[in-house]
């Protein structure tokens, strides 16, 4: 139990308290680095920038999270009721994209969304534009996409693990009792899968929130979020004190949602096993 | 699967999305062959020069090299740690426990942008200099969770008077957690060390801020998508490293699969 436990109280939970720390200081460097201060907190209020930036990001972490599950859904109840012998099969056949690069995904995303892209390329041949854009890239609708696609299989499994749990003599009483199928989805297998689409929510929301590559690389200067405002704070502006009190927003703000959730959701749900 | 279901709109709409997921993998795959040093449409015509080339392309070997070594290192570390923590809490009960469950699973749950910069900050208030060390121990940090849920997910599968009897019938711990405990994880420790690998594989969000002079894979990747003329290669190194890794997760799906049913019967 000990090295487990030892290993998430050296290189988890003292980081975050050091980040804490570094909150309160003036600067990066010595000599500004050993001033004890609240102005970047004060700093951080006053800026309306980097609010609006949160709350866009905030915007695409629930656009996100709301397309995945829509789109995902659909598939992890064809894959529980509908599927029979093939489901396993199935499933991993939804799961295995996922274990690929990311990074090469996104690039793959580059090319089709770029202005001599396949879409574009498409549209053209088609004869619905008349000159490839490069509107479809950078973008916050680009960096929507690329995310959607990549969290779908996510999304998909703890709504399946949770529509895997419902009893069968549940839907049964419903049948027998003569509810139509529609009404039974509405009234009996949804409620009941709601713990694994909270998860997925939360499995999305939170990493989209705190995304940072994927708008760097199909963002572009519009698609920006906090992420790349945080980033920017420890690589390029070196302001590390401003970015821990960025980070440490961030992290309340988790920890708010994660106690809205707690009831909800299977930890389990969460690693999908 | 029965006949008329082929066609019902759950299937349908299944195969698109499936599409959908694999549209990019294939559009990368295509261009890996294609005879041109820009990744725009129309496609040129057939060749095999990109990955002849990979073979000159040292930097990149070395990155692929670095990846490999870490990722290997990294899981085995996580999912020994990840299996000591689910056997703690799937067979022990000590004081705390809850809390240190909620402890243990919130790497998952946090933002990697905030992981990698209190890690870095950790490791400059210790004087600790930026290496693939650095990105280790990350690594490490974000697969123990997973590593433990899986594990655990597998104990649970299985009676605790398999051990309680062993103890009784004269085995020492170690002994029973050599013995039985162990062997009964077996199958969810090599799923979970193949899930750390393809993480530690492939992630860079937190990377990006720890890494030293030497380059992991993704970090290598990502200095190069600005380099347009040299994304060819990096597409046909892409499309050998797709291939591979849908090859491991099939064998990793196919393995934990089979446990699956052995836990269901375990359990039953």
């Amino acid at each position: 139990m000990a090295p487990p436990a030892l290993l998430l109280a050296v290189f988890f939970v003292l980081p975050m308290l050091i980040m804490a720390s570094f909150s309160f200081r003036l600067g990066t460097f010595a000599p500004e680095r050993y001033v004890f201060t609240t102005e970047h907190y004060w700093d951080f209020i006053s800026r309306t920038s980097f609010h609006r930036l949160l709350l866009r990001s905030i915007g695409v972490a629930f656009i996100t999270a709301g397309a995945s599950i829509v789109l995902a859904y659909p598939l992890a109840h064809f894959l529980v009721f509908r599927a029979g012998r093939m489901q396993l099969t199935l499933l991993s056949l939804l799961i295995i994209p996922a274990w690929t690069s990311y990074l090469l995904r996104i690039l793959a995303w580059k090319v089709i969304l770029g202005s001599n892209g396949l879409l574009n390329s498409f549209l053209l041949q088609a004869g619905l534009i008349q000159e490839g854009s490069a509107r479809l890239l950078y973008s916050p609708s680009a960096v929507v996409v690329t995310l959607v696609y990549v969290w779908i299989p996510f999304v998909a499994l703890p709504i399946f693990a949770a529509l895997q749990r419902i009893d069968g003599s549940v839907l049964e009483a419903a049948a027998d009792l003569g509810c139509p199928a529609w009404q039974t989805f509405l009234r009996v297998i949804f409620p009941l899968s709601l713990p694994g689409v909270a998860a997925g929510f939360l499995f999305v929301f939170i990493p989209t929130l705190g995304e940072w590559v994927t708008p760097a690389l199909v963002g572009g200067a519009r698609g920006v979020m906090y992420g790349n405002l945080i980033q920017d704070q420890f690589v390029r502006a070196l302001n590390w004190p401003m970015g821990s009190v960025m980070s440490l927003v961030m992290l309340a703000l988790m920890l708010v949602q994660l106690a809205l959730f707690s009831r909800v959701v299977r930890l389990s749900d969460l690693a999908a096993v | 699967m029965q006949r008329r279901d082929v066609l019902s709109p759950g299937f349908l709409y299944f195969v698109m999305l499936t599409l959908f997921l694999y549209a990019p993998i294939v559009v990368l795959v295509v261009f890996s062959f294609n005879d041109s040093r820009t990744l725009v449409f129309p496609l040129r015509g057939f060749t095999l020069r990109w990955y002849g080339e990979l073979a000159g392309a040292r930097e990149l070997l070395a990155a692929v090299v670095n990846s490999v070594v870490l990722g290997l290192m990294s899981s085995v570390v996580a999912t020994g740690l990840g299996t000591a923590a689910a056997i703690g809490i799937a067979r022990h009960n000590f004081p705390g426990r809850r809390f240190f469950l909620a402890v243990s699973a919130m790497p998952m749950v946090i933002p990697y942008v905030v992981l990698g910069v209190a890690l870095l900050i950790l490791f400059s208030w210790w004087g600790v200099p930026l290496s693939l060390w650095t990105v280790g121990v990350a690594h490490v940090v974000i697969n123990v969770p997973y590593a433990m849920l899986i594990v655990a997910s597998r104990l649970a599968g299985f009676d605790k008077n398999l051990e309680e009897a062993a103890m009784d019938l004269g085995e020492t711990y170690w002994g029973t957690l050599r013995r039985i405990t162990l062997p009964i994880c077996a199958p969810a420790m090599l799923s979970a060390f193949l899930s750390s690998f393809t993480t530690s594989f492939d992630e860079f969000a937190v990377s990006f801020f720890l890494i030293g002079t030497e380059a992991t894979l993704p970090v290598y990747l990502y200095s190069q998508l600005r380099f347009p003329s040299r994304l060819p290669l990096v597409v046909a190194l892409a499309s050998i490293i797709m291939v591979v890794s849908i090859l491991l997760v099939t064998l990793a799906e196919w393995l934990r699969n089979s446990t699956l049913h052995l836990s269901r019967q375990g359990s039953a």
